[in-house]
């Protein structure tokens, strides 16, 4: 069954969206990830223009993040004051992001950076999470091993404009969210994703906070950023399809719910290597799209508003 | 075919008509083409779609029907390879291209139009003109305008001509031409040619408007018309349908 998509202005197969959105929503379920950083290249692949893909994506992160959000609020584990640093931050970056892909949309290089940002990204994040679920998975069978330093003092702890964060029991300078909540803006613009894969990690080791309040402080930011990403995309690319957003988000939420349940089940650390088997070969693929003799080293766009 | 009827009733009308006048007229002169629909909507199942061409012909010769979409300026990119990544590098624009072209004869379009009249009329895709848009370009454009109906060509956008036009029923001849899924909106300029001896002998003209319809011409207009409103729409949409899922889910 095909559906026209009427900003993308293509038509594909509803069966199949519907089935890749709950597939990509069942991965993040099971492993707590936004899930973004798959369904865009997943489009690139299915021909929807990289730069539609990119802002449906940011559209759709929006709704598949209220869920999680609403069940971390509700266990109180959302730091709403790092939140909002980190959203200022976000604010910033998104703003800038979406100038900047405007920029590079025009003179015709805005597919390659998606390209190479993904290809980055997704075999740099692929490799590090089979490194750390093998090593994982190798401490599992020795039992035991050193414990993990809580707080260590770094360069970091130098910078101005300290700031005490209660929730996260922090006192840090707000430049490091801020600037942390920039960065990912920046990419949520670019890449249409969240960005949690980064975020959370960033937030744990470079920022210190506790883990429990990390997911629901990062969902958060989140919401407000790629909303805002939605927004401007909307207004100055016109690059949003609501459509596609819907569909892909409908498979999303239903996919999210599956997967929370059934990965509560399964040996996490076996299941992340697959994780990152999968990510590496979406790297890998993307990465071979740059490297090989295109069959085609012509291409065409409409000059000029349109696509 | 659904349409098969149809096609049937508006070509035998036609020919009642026309034959009529043919009676006054000279039978020979007696040459009218055109279309079944003069409209295409992109609505939400769309996948593509057939144009049925339609007329009548008395004297001898070949009908060739050109398509046109509407004219546009496009960019075309040459990738390089830079440090070992292929990325776009050298740029020309061109003015007035046909955002679509098809051709269908009633023979292959060579027996039918001598080589001189295709240059001159713009008729198959290899004698498309291709104006860029700075004159400095010189002999370097080339390459540039030949990717240009390659991709396009690629697209289906472009289509070499179809030898698909029946003159079987005499007086009577039919035909059609494939629309992708992907072809552009706008008013298509529609001519319908009888040759003879290789040179044109008469023709007429229609209007295909091809439009997008229903919801999609509807979302398209917003994002595009009142991009704000439909930027908030598209935030407050996925966060009813995410709160409405937490909801669902609750539950169960």
């Amino acid at each position: 069954m095909q559906i026209y998509l009427p900003i993308a202005e293509i038509s594909l197969n509803v069966i199949l969206l519907l089935g890749i959105g709950t597939a990509v929503g069942f991965l993040s379920g099971m492993f707590g990830v936004g899930g973004g950083f798959l369904l865009t290249p997943i489009l690139i692949f299915m021909h929807v223009p990289p730069a539609i893909a990119v802002a449906t994506q940011a559209n759709q992160v929006v709704g598949s993040s209220v869920s999680g959000l609403l069940a971390h609020w509700s266990r109180d584990n959302v730091d709403f004051k790092m939140g909002s640093v980190l959203l200022a931050g976000g604010f910033i970056g998104s703003t800038v992001g979406v100038v900047l892909f405007g920029i590079l949309k025009r003179i015709g290089q805005i597919d390659l950076v998606i390209n190479l940002a993904y290809v980055f990204l997704l075999t740099s994040v692929g490799a590090l999470m089979l490194v750390e679920s093998l090593r994982a998975i190798l401490r599992l069978r020795r039992r035991g091993g050193a414990p993990r330093k809580l707080h260590q003092h770094t360069w970091v702890h130098g910078l101005p404009l300290k700031m005490r964060f209660r929730r996260s029991r922090l006192y840090i300078s707000a430049l490091l969210p801020l600037g942390l909540g920039f960065l990912i803006g920046v990419l949520a613009a670019i890449m249409g994703v969240g960005g949690a894969f980064l975020m959370v990690p960033a937030m744990i080791y470079l920022l210190g906070m506790p883990t429990r309040i990390v997911v629901g402080t990062s969902l958060f930011q989140t919401i407000f950023v790629t909303a805002n990403v939605t927004f401007l995309q909307a207004v100055q690319n016109h690059t949003v399809d609501v459509v596609l957003a819907s569909i892909l988000l409908v498979g999303g939420v239903i996919g999210a719910q599956i997967g929370g349940r059934v990965g509560a089940r399964l040996p996490a650390e076996y299941v992340r290597v697959l994780l990152a088997v999968l990510v590496l070969m979406l790297g890998l693929r993307l990465s071979s799209e740059l490297i090989v003799t295109p069959a085609e080293l012509y291409s065409i766009a409409l000059v000029g508003g349109g696509q | 075919m659904s349409a098969a009827p149809r096609i049937l009733l508006r070509v035998g009308c036609l020919a009642v008509l026309l034959l009529s006048l043919g009676t006054r007229a000279r039978a020979d002169d007696l040459f009218l083409g055109d279309l079944m629909d003069h409209r295409i909507a992109i609505t939400t199942g769309f996948a593509g779609t057939d144009v049925f061409i339609y007329g009548v012909k008395q004297g001898p010769g070949d009908v060739v029907v050109v398509f046109r979409g509407p004219r546009s300026a496009y960019a075309v990119r040459r990738k390089e390879r830079i440090a070992g990544i292929w990325l776009n590098t050298d740029r020309v624009d061109f003015q007035g291209v046909p955002t679509f072209y098809a051709v269908a004869s009633s023979k292959p379009l060579d027996e039918v139009v001598s080589p001189k009249v295709q240059a001159n009329l713009e008729i198959g895709v290899d004698h498309l003109k291709q104006a860029p848009a700075d004159e400095a370009g010189g002999s370097d454009v080339v390459p540039f305008a030949d990717a240009l109906v390659r991709v396009k060509k690629s697209m289906g956008l472009y289509q070499a001509d179809v030898a698909n036009i029946t003159l079987d029923n005499r007086p009577l001849f039919s035909g059609r031409v494939h629309f992708p899924a992907n072809v552009p909106t706008g008013n298509y300029e529609v001519t319908v040619m009888l040759f003879n001896g290789g040179e044109m002998v008469t023709g007429n003209s229609a209007v295909l408007q091809v439009s997008k319809g229903g919801a999609d011409a509807w979302i398209y207009e917003r994002a595009h018309d009142q991009a704000a409103a439909y930027g908030l729409c598209a935030i407050a949409g996925a966060l009813l349908l995410g709160w409405a899922a937490h909801l669902v889910f609750r539950k169960i």
